[in-house]
């Protein structure tokens, strides 16, 4: 299910452009992450593809199939969409919630909900909060009914609207991490939208950094944009400008273990060789991308 | 006292099947009743399509706050005469002026219902292929029901209340225990009828509010900090842990 963007443009009846010529192809059973700040047009954008928001200009393509053509009811129910603080329906139970798509195609309620079972274990849930309401949970569980409710209809593209950004940073790492053994496991078309680089880089097999307006700042490989920075916008916007990402050795730790540290003198985090602390940890985990230096921010790891 | 004569006024049968040559406590009770029914569904079906329509596209808000301020400064029984002069004897006229009263709070209560829901819950049913319809049958009703009920509690109360000035012209009531009272000076009759009228609209009000409670979304917080939810509230609810799927 490969999306593409063809010379999208979308102006606002009061005049504002929120997207000024945009094109890009977004490969399919992968994931990518558009990233900016906001006013950027990166929710924009991801709307455009199930027609929540319908361009002014050019086409949004799927399978190259026009979404212009489809019609926007039947389009949805195809297309799986998380967004941020969930939009759970707070009256129905987590397991109706999660069952909402199957239950409008006409999937037996019964059926839906048993499917929607397994559903809750794929996203990490206790079968014991199916009964529970939205508004009973925690944010993060919340966001993992909002996951299991994106993903029930079985849909091949997954939208994913700055899903992660409201719950805190420790839940945020669980959940990243969930969403990449999701990926694993599935290998949907992904796309998602974030403020934050650390994330899309993270998560992204495809990173967009935009710019007002849509402008596309920089697209690439997470490595490939940490290397090589395009322009002073991207560098300073991945941080590396603040030296954040310029990492360099400056001790050693346990046993033959590498200490990190960034321009400002913050230890950064380790390399860790055979025999040192970290050793048994890494080998026992089951990080997608293994890598070989642990910190902080779990992304230092592609400078 | 005259209290007391009213409360013994209302428990003689005598009064439940006959008063001074008219109808008895039972017939006016029914003829409130109906009036009483017969305006409560015109305003809804006037008031609930163009509240839900309101609220849902958000469209004509203005226009309905202003029609529905000016019909309330009309005086109720100003424009019954008028409408009684003007028109023949009967329930349609009646009717008409008891609509023009009673849609304001069901008209206010429908779109304020709706337009209490919250824009993401509604914008996530959008996103997940609700049609419009499902939208509003399935999301915002649900939800915007308390209000709704709300705002028809009000209009029931006022149509009612109103209901008794129709006894002026001559249509059936409770309102003509007050009238007959008032004529013959029979204050004990008048204090029972304006009982009467209390008592049912305060019954048929405590009815309304069962229903409204009944009708209140569950999982959904009643603003008291505990939601609605019959199972029990779990405090600590275990999040998640990585299962193993096979990797």
């Amino acid at each position: 299910m490969a999306i593409e963007f063809r010379n999208v443009r979308k102006t606002y009846p009061d005049g504002t452009t929120a997207v000024e010529d945009f094109s890009l192809t977004i490969p399919s059973r992968s994931t990518t992450v558009f990233v900016g700040s906001s006013g950027c047009g990166n929710t924009t954008l991801l709307r455009m593809i199930n027609r929540m928001v319908d361009a002014t200009s050019g086409q949004v393509l799927i399978d190259g199939e026009d979404v212009g053509a489809i019609e926007p009811v039947a389009l949805r129910r195809r297309i799986g969409y998380v967004m941020q603080n969930s939009g759970l329906l707070p009256h129905r139970t987590v397991i109706d919630n999660v069952a909402t798509v199957p239950v409008l195609t006409g999937t037996p309620k019964a059926k839906a909900r048993e499917q929607s079972m397994a559903l809750l274990d794929r996203v990490g849930l206790d079968r014991s909060l199916a009964k529970r309401y939205p508004g009973q949970l925690s944010g993060g569980q919340q966001q993992r009914v909002g996951v299991a409710r994106g993903l029930a209809a079985d849909p091949n593209i997954l939208l994913m609207d700055e899903p992660f950004g409201a719950v805190d940073p420790i839940v945020r790492d669980e959940l990243q991490r969930e969403l990449l053994r999701l990926q694993r496991e599935l290998g949907k078309t992904v796309v998602f939208v974030t403020h934050d680089i650390d994330e899309a880089f993270l998560l992204g097999t495809q990173v967009v950094i935009l710019k007002r307006g849509g402008v596309v700042a920089q697209i690439g490989t997470p490595a490939e944009i940490l290397a090589r920075p395009k322009d002073d916008f991207v560098a300073d916007f991945i941080g590396a400008k603040r030296g954040k990402r310029r990492l360099t050795v400056e001790q050693q730790g346990d046993g033959d273990d590498l200490l990190l540290v960034d321009s400002s003198g913050y230890p950064a985090g380790l390399i860790s060789a055979p025999g040192g602390r970290l050793e048994p940890v890494l080998s026992g985990g089951s990080d997608p991308k293994s890598r070989s230096v642990s910190n902080k921010t779990d992304q230092a790891g592609d400078a | 006292m005259l209290f007391l004569d009213a409360i013994d006024w209302i428990l003689d049968p005598e009064h439940w099947r006959e008063v001074n040559f008219g109808p008895g406590i039972g017939e006016e009770l029914v003829a409130h009743l109906w009036l009483t029914l017969l305006s409560v569904l015109a305003v809804a079906v006037v008031a609930l399509p163009v509240g839900l329509y309101i609220g849902h596209t958000g469209r004509g808000r203005g226009v309905a706050v202003v029609l529905a301020n000016v019909v309330r400064a009309v005086p109720t029984l100003g424009l019954l005469a008028l409408l009684f002069i003007a028109l023949p004897l009967g329930l349609g006229p009646a009717v008409f002026v008891f609509l023009l009263l009673g849609v304001p709070p069901l008209l206010a209560g429908a779109y304020a219902g709706l337009e209490s829901v919250d824009r993401q819950t509604i914008d996530a049913a959008r996103a997940m292929g609700f049609t419009e319809w499902q939208v509003l049958l399935r999301v915002e009703l649900p939800l915007a029901a308390p209000l709704i009920l709300g705002g028809l509690r009000s209009t029931v109360l006022q149509v009612i209340a109103s209901v008794t000035l129709i006894s002026n012209f001559g249509l059936n009531s409770l309102g003509d225990f007050i009238l007959g009272g008032l004529a013959s000076q029979d204050y004990p009759q008048v204090v029972a009828g304006s009982l009467l009228v209390t008592a049912l609209a305060l019954l048929v009000d405590g009815l309304l509010a069962l229903v409204e409670r009944a009708a209140a979304p569950r999982g959904v917080s009643r603003g008291d900090g505990r939601t609605t939810a019959r199972s029990r509230r779990v405090r600590t609810a275990p999040t998640g842990a990585p299962i193993a799927e096979g990797n």
